[in-house]
């Protein structure tokens, strides 16, 4: 809802951030979520800008993720805030515990597995290609360069295989055996093998093909990673971006500014207009609230004294004072927060093409290398040619492209979409993204503005809209800002007074509600100056110009659409006819919206939800797969897969095209990576396959399948 | 032949110098911020902010 951003200026910082700050032994350090920032120049004026503050000795801006870390003794941390907001930046805390104790030790574990891999295939080639392009080398010579080969690959292997090794355990003790059991396998025995073959003076070791193998899968491994961490930063960047600051009133009325998690029940709380209401409270003042965040109605309305305001509403009225009767976590409709949790589990439920086709291929590998083995044995070859020749096939049937087959293409699909402005959470969003057969939409903010918009502006006498527009522009009413909008940019009038759930006046001009004004009909705003006639005006919600056509292009591609609001059920009827939408329900509680996703889900629909507002949370996370628009609330973009970075709908239609040619070319991908090894295992199984063989059909398939990935990239 | 021992020690030597020199410039954090690195050369000296 774009009413979030058009908030007045928040309390800029609270007035106890020890929680965000962390204290070592010789410096305290603070992080903060900075957005806004994207060149040199910004990096040098902040940087230069926080240094410079008291008690600051170091500042450092990270321009990938965002953060800014400052360090130094007994300086103020909202003075930190608050010269980032003086300089033109959004500034959050970052919690301490959420961040500096988190490192990603594991992208750094990769990274080194990675490099240790990398080396060592570079000098087990260099090793072992001398052996195989000289064939009269003498067999002394051969062996030393066998043992060389060996002291470089078996460290290298069992540092740089360990990921996949404790990952085939872990599977081992869930007696599941996933893709790494049949890696760890082939690498150690590869090694095995070699370290026997070269003590018996044999022709043919596996050093180099077990050292590659570790090497091109770590590729894979920390493609995937990379995805994960991406998303992990974009989730904790929301979630400093929630640590909301409150005013609270004191026992003398003294105004202090706490983070919203501090406030118990029974504090009072004082919203401005603009902002929003921190926590489930009784009022103790009149104002009109703008609910459509929370239940999806776009009029705002107005309460009173006594009456009961639900956290996500905005204050759009005069400011006024809050008894919270909750405190944050609890604000959230109790079984809203329930279906969230709910629907993350059922989404966990889910299992990626990865792990499916390994189900398939793990086993296949087993029985296979077991016949060859069995078949030397009973055509009366030696023990040591059967298994040599099995554990052969072991290795180059090992998955090696099947590693790289899915992170390549979804790290090169999830590239080209957040450069369309869509951001992908996770790797398998676009694999359930492209399995979608039916699109539910939000209406409030999704599929239409989600603010009032006038409509009988033609109808009005002229200049009477200039005139009204003037002192509505000293507002922050809804209303107001619609017909101020309306009239496009102008003067504002000085000396206007706002009288709390009545309307606005200066001298005999009045702009206010019927009754205020004293005129009789269904307008909700009217202007009236003196005795004159009073002049109705009329307001509506408007969809979005790109909802007709997304509609469209969801059909052509054998989505249907089907629309859920909370707003009433004439409003409802004309948008769902304005965007084409046949099927849609009106006056829709978030429960419902959830109990919707359960029955679709259980009648087997492979469901698309798209939504922005609190009501659509737990919908969103139940849904199949979700998209949030960039202007949906905090809690809808964290239970959404995917958040658009502007509020372009089109994007939603480029995300199913892109997520389609994804899973094409990640089947494409699985069946070269089984079609190059099937070529080889009969002469694995025939005991005739070189360790050059091995080494060329290792990197070949490999490299074939991340050129097929990078297909995607174009057009 | 007589060389061959030499080059191929080099060989072994250098490369695990190469790889201690990577894994130093992992821990030291030079892989953090690749898109701040490459626009922090277009910050002037003097307007720098003390590293």
């Amino acid at each position: 809802m774009g009413a979030l951003t058009l908030s007045l200026a928040p309390p800029d910082h609270a007035d106890d951030l020890s929680r965000h700050v962390r204290r070592d032994a010789d410096c305290e350090s603070f992080e903060v979520a900075v957005t806004g920032a994207r060149c040199a120049g910004c990096i040098a004026k902040i940087e230069k800008g926080v240094t410079a503050l008291p008690g600051v000795a170091f500042a450092r801006l990270n321009l990938s993720t965002g953060k800014l870390l400052v360090r130094g003794h007994d300086f103020a941390p909202q003075a930190v805030l608050r010269r980032l907001r003086d300089l033109g930046y959004q500034a959050r805390p970052f919690e301490a515990a959420e961040t500096l104790s988190a490192e990603d030790a594991e992208g750094r574990f990769l990274l080194r597995c990675l490099a240790v891999s990398g080396l060592g295939t570079v000098l087990a080639m260099g090793l072992t290609d001398a052996v195989w392009y000289s064939s009269d080398m003498a067999p002394a010579l051969r062996q030393g360069f066998f043992w060389l080969a060996a002291v470089v690959t078996v460290p290298a292997s069992l540092y740089a295989g360990r990921p996949f090794f404790r990952s085939a355990w872990k599977g081992l003790k869930a007696r599941t055996a996933n893709m790494d059991l049949p890696i760890s396998l082939a690498v150690v025995l590869a090694l095995g093998l070699s370290l026997y073959q070269a003590a018996n003076q044999a022709a043919h070791t596996y050093f180099d093909a077990a050292v590659m193998l570790v090497f091109l899968l770590l590729v894979g491994r920390y493609l995937d990673y990379r995805l994960r961490d991406k998303a992990r930063g974009a989730a904790r960047h929301l979630l400093a971006l929630q640590s909301l600051l409150v005013r609270r009133l004191g026992p003398q009325d003294t105004l202090e500014t706490v983070s919203a998690r501090d406030i118990a029940v029974g504090d009072r709380v004082l919203v401005a207009g603009g902002e929003r209401v921190p926590v489930n409270g009784v009022l103790e003042g009149d104002t009109d609230l703008d609910v459509s965040l929370v239940t999806g109605e776009v009029l705002p309305k107005a309460v009173s004294q006594g009456m009961t305001a639900l956290a996500g509403s905005i204050v759009s009225g005069a400011p006024v004072v809050l008894r919270a009767t909750a405190r944050v976590e609890d604000s959230l409709v109790a079984d809203l927060a329930r279906l969230l949790e709910a629907g993350q589990q059922s989404r966990s439920q889910y299992v990626r093409l990865a792990d499916r086709a390994a189900r398939l291929y793990v086993p296949a590998v087993f029985v296979l290398s077991t016949l060859v083995l069995g078949g030397w044995l009973v055509v009366g070859a030696s023990l040591s040619v059967a298994v040599t020749s099995a554990i052969t096939v072991l290795i180059i049937t090992c998955p090696c492209a099947l590693g790289l087959a899915v992170p390549a293409v979804q790290v090169v699909a999830t590239g080209r979409l957040f450069r369309r402005g869509v951001f992908v959470k996770s790797g398998d969003a676009l694999e359930r993204l492209a399995e979608v057969d039916l699109a539910v939409l939000d209406k409030t903010g999704t599929l239409t503005l989600g603010m009032p918009v006038l409509r009988n502006a033609e109808a009005l006498p002229p200049g009477l809209l200039d005139r009204a527009a003037r002192i509505a522009r000293a507002s922050s009413h809804p209303y107001a800002r619609a017909l101020a909008a309306a009239a496009g940019p102008g003067p504002v009038a000085q000396g206007v007074t706002e009288s709390t759930g009545q309307g606005l006046s200066r001298g005999a001009e009045r702009l206010g509600s019927a009754a205020w004004i004293g005129a009789r009909g269904d307008s909700p705003l009217w202007y009236r100056d003196g005795d004159g006639a009073p002049q109705g005006f009329d307001f509506s919600d408007v969809i979005r110009p790109a909802a007709p056509a997304l509609i469209e292009a969801m059909r052509t591609r054998g989505i249907r659409s089907e629309m859920l609001t909370g707003d009433r059920a004439d409003i409802a009827a004309r948008i769902a006819a304005e965007a084409g939408i046949s099927s849609w329900q009106a006056g829709v509680t978030p429960q419902q919206k959830a109990a919707r996703m359960e029955s679709l889900r259980a009648a087997g629909r492979k469901v698309l939800m798209v939504g922005d507002g609190i009501n659509d949370a737990a919908a969103l996370a139940l849904a199949h797969v979700s998209i949030a628009p960039g202007n949906a609330t905090d809690i809808s973009q964290r239970a959404a897969d995917m958040v658009l970075r502007g509020d372009d709908l089109s994007a939603i239609t480029e995300a199913v095209d892109v997520a389609r040619r994804a899973r094409r070319l990640v089947l494409q991908n699985f069946a070269v990576a089984v079609a190059y090894n099937l070529t080889a295992i009969p002469l694995a199984a025939l005991g005739m396959v070189t360790p050059l063989v091995a080494a060329a059909t290792m990197a070949g398939s490999s490299i074939l399948v991340t050129l097929n990935a990078l297909r995607l990239a174009r057009g | 032949m007589e060389g061959m021992g030499m080059i191929i020690l080099a060989a072994l030597v250098s490369g695990l110098v190469l790889l201690a020199l990577l894994l130093w410039a992992f821990a030291s954090g030079q892989y953090e911020d690749l898109d701040g690195d490459a626009v922090r050369i277009l910050i002037d000296e003097e307007d720098a902010a003390e590293p």
